[in-house]
């Protein structure tokens, strides 16, 4: 039986729940609640009409097991009744029962909306806040179709009880946050910010949630609240800690209502008033000080609202960025905490510290803290306060203190988390990259990080120490040292013989001058090693090996045994079998010129950022990853680091399938390493296409698509889209790209970098809701002829975390094209006139996209150029002719395509008076066909 | 806030209140992976830990753990603080709380959590005022609420 039974205690429904809870097993819970509702159902159809009060007690027992976990599939409709009784209790467990168990089945929400609307309009408050809080428990479309209108008027018509107000506000922001289209601003939301000065704190307290939602997605229209918001903070501080009565916490003046005005500020910069900024200071500076004052209470409560206020603060100092004196304070007093014996104060303190390191003007004082923070790493108790001491060395880390940060991460790493080993070894990686002064210290780390994290050291980790291998030779002799010793060890992780095999393989000769790694004693280590690994290992070993015969003449007939044996060349696994196969002919059959063009040194890679931020950004999700890292790879300068920053997509385009070709010797024809873009993995496994400078990685794809056509979708990823729209008259363009997010919210200001062009764009809103568009007009006025194309720069934040994506505008040069009619005669007297060399450009290229006519002319049309008939005397050849329009100068440009339909080829001419256009025309064009 | 559970050290779930939408089958299987994550720390450990894309606080009460999920931006120190008003709520409705006057009056600590936080977020943090609103609507039980009149007589009553 209960032990208490307050209000008007359902009898009935304490017995049941007695006898659920004596019930001794699963199977007899079950049988109780199978008789309950077969009882309930019973009840509901029959031939009495039940009263009020039993309605309400079966309801109640309903909602009880559905809240047990069991699924409930009647009773919806007597909830309904319920809402419409008179009975206070009645009714609200009919909205209770609504609120859990929302149907969307559309006759009852009508019928519910219904009661609702009723109850609103009874001008009885306790009803109305009733009706509130079921819509905000529901909070469903329907629900917002019906009373978006309807709420705001409540909320701000001046007879409205200060409950139902507060009710009232935060139904509508959870209406808002379903669905925002639904919720119009109007005359009402200028008298919303004034509740920042009602008299009722919890009137403020509810108002401030909506305010603060309202102000993120439409900081223009609620602009007004900054000075609201610091007038009404500034005396909340100021108040003794008893002027505010109830609304004062364990002394501590509404925390609460104290947490959200700063959180609101949060939405906007510093404000640009000097009073009201100096006040705010006031404030902040209030706060800080009062965390230096002892405590008015030794009770938990007094101190934990006491500091949820001071680490809001120090959340706004940060938002801010610009007060050094304010910051470093704020890094003191977390220094502070860094030591407290309240776990949770080290927590947030180590946390908040993470955001602080990325501030220019407190990073310093952050590393002063490094002691500690190691220090943490190695004695917290609680895995997750030692994630966060982890993430702070690396946010805090720099150039100075960089070897002692992956030592301690390295030394970490080996009683770590299996949770977070992962994460750390990327971290690790990252580390070790960018702040390599010397790159035998990078090459090192990341052998101990195999060592000692093997299984957790992804490809993308492995890859990448390659790439830097082979793109520095100061440090290949090294390398080859470093793995040949470290291959030495009994038991290796399979990361370890992959990297060993690759870099044997390419600089095996580096070390193979001294006796104790001959070339011999190089292949057997690792053929030591290969009946142990995986196949994609063993695959990549066998390439290793028919490089070493390429290094090492002596070996051959060693190696050319191993890939005649039966394991070998009868494996039962074709890719190895192929391998061994094609290796053991090409060495047996190709001269030593063919062989040594054949597998000749790996050419360096282009050097871009790593994909191992990305896999650990992508890891990581939003908002972790410290922003100042992608700003400090820049500050810094790290060499390798050379390329753009990229969007979060980039990850994926590292991964290769499992079979990786190390060697670049994929499938029948053995490439020459040389041609990299012929299909082979490692020539370029950082970036979705071969093709292209580093920066210009990220779309090149997307931009050469639009050389001959003006709309379409430019990139696209998990969180946006952007498509092009465009319009060009003579030496002007117009493009009013849309974008459109998937996942809500992102706020893009973007910037362009142009050259010879003059672009101009139209300012857009900050803020881009979830699947909405934008749209920003950029006009682009073409000053003189140029070949690269402007890069639109997007930045964003979603979910906390900056994204910024890279793309090239499709702005090409033939985007500036009017269209040229011509005679044949007047076609080859111009081609004639421009025979100088240097106005030519010509390709011949093989045909990428099959060679159907009308494609072809549709192409060339979009080109801009006029497609002319009857000029070539031979009719499979097209020629056409047009005018690059530039502010400066007129450029005739005369085209000629030759197609060749047996050798699937194209012969590309382009003659124009200007040689760069012609070039720049002919390097377009020739990816087009 | 997103969402909030109070469960037993048995990992039973004795209050879910959800303030975003998700389907039954979602919200069991959440339910159920984050009470097992919770009963597996250790005392004294940290009351904040990274959860999916969350931010989880919780705190143990007696055999009561209480848990909220919560935003990105959203305060730590003052969720735990929203925990403890809540618990004050109930004690003060209850005297002196235990688990059993939640089980057996489950729908009461709806409606106090319902005055004290709607759609995630504070309505009302004074313990006065809610208390005051719960037992204004505890003595309308069987007043039969007919007019306007009728009601603000109980009120000036109740005050």
């Amino acid at each position: 039986m209960p032990a208490v039974s307050k209000g008007d205690g359902m009898r009935g429904l304490a017995v049941f729940i007695s006898d659920i809870r004596n019930c001794k097993s699963k199977e007899a819970e079950i049988k109780r609640i199978n008789k309950e509702l077969a009882n309930i159902r019973s009840k509901f159809k029959g031939d009495k009409a039940l009263d009020g009060y039993s309605k309400k007690k079966y309801v109640c027992k309903l909602l009880f097991i559905f809240l047990l976990g069991h699924d409930i599939d009647f009773g919806h409709m007597e909830a309904v009744n319920l809402l419409s009784s008179n009975k206070y209790t009645e009714k609200q467990i009919g909205y209770l029962f609504i609120s859990v168990l929302v149907n969307s089945n559309s006759e009852l929400i009508r019928l519910i909306n219904n009661a609702i609307k009723n109850d609103l309009s009874s001008r009885n408050p306790t009803f109305m806040c009733l009706a509130l809080h079921c819509i905000a428990n529901v909070g469903s479309r329907e629900m917002a179709e019906a009373f978006a209108g309807e709420i705001p008027r409540i909320l701000v018509a001046g007879d409205t009880m200060d409950s139902v107000k507060q009710s009232a506000a935060l139904c509508l922001l959870r209406l808002y946050k379903a669905s925002p289209d639904l919720v119009l601003m109007g005359e009402w939301t200028s008298r919303v910010v004034h509740l920042l000065n009602d008299q009722h704190m919890g009137v403020v307290t509810a108002a401030i949630s909506l305010i603060t939602c309202l102000s993120q997605k439409n900081p223009d229209e609620f602009k007004t609240c900054v000075s609201l918001a610091v007038s009404r903070l500034s005396r909340i501080v100021s108040s003794a800690s008893t002027d505010l009565q109830d609304y004062t916490y364990y002394f501590v003046p509404a925390p609460w209502l104290s947490c959200k005005l700063l959180r609101l500020l949060q939405c906007y910069p510093p404000p640009e008033d000097g009073a009201v900024k100096g006040r705010l200071v006031e404030c902040l500076e209030t706060i800080l000080n009062k965390a230096q004052e002892p405590p008015k209470s030794k009770k938990v409560q007094h101190s934990n609202a006491k500091n949820a206020i001071l680490f809001e603060a120090i959340s706004l100092i940060i938002h801010y960025d610009s007060e050094p004196n304010l910051l470093v304070r704020a890094c003191n007093q977390l220094g502070q905490f860094l030591q407290h014996r309240e776990t949770n104060l080290r927590y947030l303190a180590l946390e908040s510290m993470c955001t602080l390191a990325s501030s220019e003007f407190s990073h310093e004082a952050v590393k002063t803290h490094i002691e500690t923070v190691i220090n943490a790493l190695k004695t917290e108790r609680d895995v997750s306060v030692r994630q966060r001491a982890a993430d702070l060395l690396y946010a805090m880390c720099d150039r100075s203190n960089a070897k002692q940060i992956v030592a301690e991460m390295l030394s970490y790493l080996e009683t770590a988390d299996y949770s977070i080993r992962e994460e750390m070894v990327l971290k690790v990686a990252i580390l070790a990259e960018k702040y390599a002064v010397d790159y035998s210290w990078y090459v090192d780390t990341i052998l101990n990080l195999i060592r000692i994290a093997g299984d957790y050291v992804s490809e993308e980790v492995w890859y990448r120490v390659i790439q830097i291998v082979i793109n520095r030779d100061d440090v290949q002799g090294y390398a080859a040292k470093t793995v040949f010793e470290a291959l030495q060890a009994p038991a290796c992780h399979e990361n370890m013989v992959k990297v060993g095999g690759y870099i044997l393989g390419e600089f095996g000769n580096l070390i193979a001058g001294d006796p104790r790694s001959s070339p011999l004693v190089q292949f057997n280590l690792l053929h030591s090693k290969f009946h142990l690994c995986s196949v994609p290992t063993r695959a990549l070993l066998l390439s290793a090996y028919i490089k070493f015969i390429n290094l090492f003449p002596e070996t051959k007939a060693t190696i050319q045994e191993v890939l005649r044996s039966d394991s070998q060349i009868r494996n039962s696994d074709v890719e190895l079998q192929q391998r061994a196969v094609e290796y053991l002919k090409l060495s047996s059959i190709a001269s030593t010129d063919v062989l040594a063009t054949v597998l000749e040194e790996m050419p360096p890679f282009p050097e871009r950022e790593s994909s191992i931020l990305a896999k650990l950004k992508k890891k990581k999700g939003p908002g972790v990853v410290p922003v100042s890292e992608l700003e400090d790879g820049k500050r810094e300068g790290g060499e390798l680091n050379g390329g753009g920053d990229r969007g979060p997509d980039s990850a994926m385009s590292s991964t290769p399938s499992p079979s990786a070709d190390l060697l670049g010797l994929r499938s029948a024809a053995p490439v020459s390493a040389a041609a990299p873009s012929a299909g082979s993995l490692l020539v370029d496994v950082f970036s979705e296409s071969g093709a292209g400078g580093p920066a210009a990685a990220v779309n090149d794809d997307g931009f050469l698509r639009f050389v001959c056509k003006n709309n379409g979708v430019l990139f696209e990823n998990q969180l946006l889209q952007i498509g092009i729209k465009s319009e060009y008259r003579q030496n002007l363009g117009e493009l009013p790209g849309f974008s459109a997010s998937a996942v809500p919210p992102l706020s893009v200001p973007s910037g362009l970098g142009d050259g010879d062009l003059n672009v101009q764009t139209k300012p857009v809103e900050p803020l881009v809701e979830g699947g909405a568009q934008v749209q920003q007009v950029l006009n682009i006025e073409c000053i003189t002829d140029f070949s690269e194309a402007p890069q639109l720069n997007i930045k964003f934040r979603y979910g906390g975390a900056l994204q910024n994506i890279t793309l090239k505008l499709p702005v090409t040069i033939n985007k500036f094209f009017q269209p040229t009619e011509m005679a044949a005669t007047d076609f080859f007297q111009r081609w004639k006139q421009l025979s100088q060399p240097q106005q030519e450009a010509q390709k011949i290229f093989k045909a990428n996209h099959g060679m159907d006519t009308e494609v072809l002319k549709a192409k060339l049309l979009g080109l801009g150029t006029a497609l002319l008939e009857n000029v070539d005397p031979n009719p499979e050849n097209y020629v056409c002719a047009g005018v690059v329009q530039t502010k400066s100068q007129q450029v005739g440009v005369l085209l000629r395509l030759e197609p060749n339909a047996q050798a699937q080829m194209y012969r590309l001419t382009l003659r124009s008076s200007k040689d760069t256009v012609s070039k720049r025309l002919c390097d377009l064009l020739a990816e087009q066909f | 806030m997103r969402f909030m559970l109070l469960f037993s050290r048995q990992g039973k779930l004795r209050l879910q209140k959800w303030y975003v939408p998700l389907g039954d089958q979602e919200k069991r299987r959440l339910g159920r992976e984050l009470v097992q994550t919770i009963l597996g720390r250790k005392a004294k450990m940290c009351s904040f830990l990274e959860w999916r894309d969350l931010k989880v606080v919780y705190k143990r009460y007696a055999s009561l753990y209480f848990c909220c999920a919560i935003e990105e931006q959203d305060n730590e120190l003052i969720t735990l603080e929203v925990i403890h008003r809540y618990v004050e709520l109930l004690d003060k409705y209850f005297g002196s709380v235990c688990e059993l006057d939640i089980i057996f009056n489950f729908e009461k600590a709806y409606f106090i959590l319902d005055e004290f936080l709607l759609g995630g977020e504070a309505q009302e943090t004074s313990k006065k005022s809610v208390l005051k609103a719960i037992e204004q609507a505890d003595q309308l039980q069987e007043v039969r609420a007919v007019s306007i009149e009728d009601l603000s007589l109980t009120a000036v009553v109740l005050s």
